[in-house]
């Protein structure tokens, strides 16, 4: 048993595929480029109606974020990878969590404020 | 099983036996997901700092806003050079692989002054914002900036570092599985870091109102 574990690990430790392949990076690195031009270009133009850029640039974003995940650190729906997955759900939600929930409540207390005249007014 | 071919074996293993009976997962696969907790928690500190930045970055206090300080052609080169980088980071993680010294010093060396170049072009920026009045004590927005791109570049200053560290134990230690493990953490960490700048270069420089 001790045998063939020790056979196990000495096979994943010279798996190649679980870093991944030459012609992955390479294809990881093209996609990364286009959508880093993308975002530049977008940014600049004024060939796209002004309020859709923020959200192109998120979606461009997003899309280059996953393009690292998959092609860089190899987050696969592999078996072994079942854990390294459920991790990066979790870290999503509370990134998500993070930066809305302080955007919502800081826009919130912001919206609720009462400005510094009628501050003063409550206070004589 | 077929004890001459233990790769062929460890095939079969993995598609026969169920998950449950496999017994504990390789040294590799542990390590990595260890590491990858690390990296998960790092980018929460990441989105803290976020946060505040969402927040601020309307508050410049009498001060110059976001679009009149920042120049895209700059953060473009810093971009490439952080693409790059990475890209040269997974060249020496397949290099180190095939055991292949050489290749991998040379992979190394190219990332590593990619990087640096990277921190050189953003500590560019921050003296030639400081030198201008604009400082991070300047407005709540330039605190937030300083702080989230001022991180990021510690953690790319650190990863240089810890580049050194790796180059010097494939040096004297060889391609042991020990050190190969702990490449295979660099690379990660390398690659977490330019998701992080993406986020970086959306939001505050191509965001930039």
């Amino acid at each position: 048993m001790a045998e063939r574990r020790s056979a196990r690990n000495e096979a994943s430790d010279s798996d190649a595929d679980a870093h991944g392949s030459l012609g992955r990076y390479v294809l990881g690195l093209g996609l990364a480029v286009a959508l880093t031009l993308a975002s530049f270009w977008v940014a600049g133009t004024h060939a796209i109606w002004m309020p859709g850029i923020p959200v192109l640039l998120a979606v461009l974003a997003i899309a280059q974020m996953g393009v690292h995940l998959v092609f860089f650190l190899n987050i696969s729906s592999g078996p072994d990878q079942t854990n390294n997955v459920l991790a990066l759900a979790f870290g999503i939600f509370v990134v998500g969590l993070v930066v809305f929930g302080s955007m919502i409540i800081m826009a919130n207390l912001n919206a609720n404020m009462l400005s510094m005249p009628q501050l003063l007014q409550l206070q004589r | 099983m077929n004890a001459a071919n233990p790769t062929a074996s460890g095939d079969l293993a993995r598609e026969e036996i169920p998950l449950s009976k496999r017994g504990p997962a390789s040294t590799r696969i542990v390590v990595g997901f260890g590491f990858w907790l690390f990296l998960l928690s790092d980018i929460v500190i990441f989105a803290t700092l976020f946060a505040a930045y969402a927040v601020l970055s309307g508050q410049t206090a009498g001060g110059p806003a976001g679009i009149e300080l920042f120049d895209r052609s700059h953060v473009l080169i810093e971009t490439s050079c952080l693409l790059a980088s990475s890209f040269t980071c997974g060249l020496c993680l397949l290099a180190s692989e095939r055991r292949n010294r050489a290749a991998t010093y040379l992979w190394a060396a190219v990332t590593f002054l990619l990087g640096a170049s990277f921190i050189a072009l953003e500590l560019t920026e921050f003296v030639r914002l400081t030198n201008a009045g604009d400082g991070p004590t300047r407005s709540a927005f330039l605190s937030a900036f300083f702080s989230l791109v001022g991180t990021h570049g510690l953690h790319v200053t650190l990863g240089l570092g810890w580049l050194l560290v790796m180059m010097a134990q494939v040096a004297t230690l060889g391609f042991l599985p020990m050190v190969k493990r702990r490449l295979y953490c660099f690379a990660l960490f390398w690659h977490a870091l330019d998701i992080v700048w993406i986020g970086v270069f959306t939001i505050v420089y191509l965001g930039a109102r």
